[in-house]
């Protein structure tokens, strides 16, 4: 039986702002593509507003996270769970920043029609959101397997940038005038991918604590 | 008359701390009558390194600690089995010189216990014991072993009132100073702060810091900071048990036992 029932709840509030926080950047992520699928700069405009809300968030779970360090000085699998929180908050406020950041360029290509349309981008945003999801989710649940699968996935994420960035070097290479959109949809493929990159360093803090190992680079 | 009191010293270095391992314990088993407060106990404490040994009450870290310099030989019924080698010696074997083992492992407490004389004679009790008595070599003995001790600038103007009139924390480390006057090659301290303040905690985890640099200590602790701010090793028992004994920042972060993680977390039980 745990004697530690206020670090219990304060450990319980921490898991729950961060289920909060992931919810906030998965919509971010599915509103930035939909705004740029659908040309949408209202939406887009709403995800830049909203990544404040993400940054509040952040700074909240991070003073929480070092009210414990201070005030209940957690040792083993607590230190772990607590440093564990603090590296992920950092990773999500940045997917929140990409998202924020694709919503940006979808102001920029302004009112002339795609040169192609973002299925593929529509597809790696698809995985990426489900690696954020499930990061954080591998966290709250300790589920080591799958915190570990994110780094299989992310190679699939990063076959479709391969793809959409062969795509857009044949579109460049066909009419000149694509360069402009290849080069914002190039961005936008690379902020996804980053996005799934941020996805696989929160797994491997979850890994870290629940194991103790931390994968370095 | 000189030479017989310098043989007399000399006799007292009988160890040889060349090892790297300051302390050998293998399957050491304690018994207080029929209750058997050690169980094959069994670790290997390196030379020039702080090893903290944590656990709850009545775990038998501080039996342990005992055990190093014999001092549970004074309690009645208590019956051990196993070795215990200290500077490649028996320290258990029938011809053992007690106060050679005990010049060279010395002992601090939890609680400040300065003798009723001054501070001069506290600290130079032991090498008058062990045979100095040359005010020139007293002077400088003592001297050197309140400076070890940080406490220097603050009792030489005093060394000759009482100790006991001296805060719990000046106390205390005038008993270390008291200790190092012998000039041990191991420093055993059982809880050796619980009494005192956070500064005078601060001075003593610090002078032990500097102490470790030429010596080999050994410290009880209940506080778990203390442990993870202080020994490079850490020692988890209970219940008699040696459950985990690994580098502090592996115990505390990553412990491989599930009851070790229970109670440096907390959820003991």
């Amino acid at each position: 039986m745990s004697i530690r029932n206020k670090y219990e709840e304060e450990l319980t509030t921490v898991f729950n702002k961060l289920i909060a926080m992931c919810r906030t950047v998965e919509i971010a992520i599915e509103k930035s593509v939909n705004s740029l699928v659908h040309r949408d700069t209202e939406l887009a405009g709403e995800v830049i507003k909203e990544d404040k809300n993400v940054d509040n968030l952040e700074h909240e779970i991070e003073q929480d996270c070092l009210k414990i360090l201070l005030m209940e000085h957690p040792v083993a699998s607590d230190f772990r769970d607590v440093s564990a929180a603090l590296k992920m908050i950092t990773d999500l406020e940045r997917i929140a920043d990409q998202a924020a950041d694709i919503s940006e360029i979808t102001f920029q290509f302004g009112e002339e029609s795609f040169i192609k349309e973002p299925f593929h981008i529509k597809e790696m945003a698809k995985l990426a959101t489900g690696m954020v999801k499930d990061s954080v989710q591998s966290y709250i649940n300790r589920d080591l397997e799958l915190a570990r699968s994110l780094d299989r996935r992310d190679d699939g994420v990063d076959n479709l940038f391969g793809k959409i960035k062969g795509e857009l070097v044949e579109l460049i290479k066909k009419d000149g005038r694509n360069a402009d959109q290849a080069i914002l949809f190039m961005m936008i493929a690379k902020y996804i991918e980053r996005i799934a990159d941020h996805a696989v360093n929160i797994g491997e803090w979850v890994e870290y604590a629940i194991t103790g190992y931390h994968k370095i680079g | 008359m000189k030479d017989k009191k310098q043989t007399v010293k000399d006799n007292l270095d009988i160890f040889d701390f060349t090892s790297d391992i300051a302390v050998n314990i293998k399957s050491l088993n304690l018994y207080y009558g029929n209750f058997q407060a050690l169980k094959e106990v069994s670790m290997e404490l390196k030379k020039n390194e702080i090893t903290a040994m944590i656990g709850p009450s009545g775990c038998g870290k501080s039996t342990l600690l005992k055990t190093l310099n014999r001092m549970n030989d004074l309690v009645d019924g208590c019956r051990i089995e196993g070795s215990i080698t200290i500077g490649e010696k028996d320290i258990y074997a029938k011809d053992i010189d007690l106060s050679a083992l005990r010049k060279n492992v010395g002992m601090v407490f939890q609680k400040p216990n300065p003798f009723p004389m001054s501070v001069y004679d506290n600290v130079a009790f032991a090498p008058r014991t062990f045979g100095i008595r040359k005010k020139a070599e007293l002077d400088e003995i003592v001297e050197t072993s309140l400076k070890r001790a940080s406490i220097w600038d603050e009792l030489k103007d005093r060394l000759n009132k009482s100790a006991l009139g001296l805060s719990g924390g000046q106390q205390q480390r005038l008993c270390i100073a008291r200790s190092l006057a012998a000039q041990p090659k191991i420093l055993l301290m059982d809880e050796p702060t619980s009494a005192l303040d956070p500064i005078s905690t601060g001075k003593i985890e610090e002078l032990m810091s500097e102490l470790v640099k030429d010596l080999t200590i050994v410290i009880v602790t209940h506080n778990m900071q203390q442990a993870t701010r202080i020994a490079d090793r850490t020692a988890f028992f209970y219940l008699g048990e040696l459950v985990e004994f690994a580098d502090t920042q592996t115990l505390f972060t990553c412990p491989a036992d599930k009851r070790t993680e229970n109670y440096i977390t907390g959820r003991f039980g």
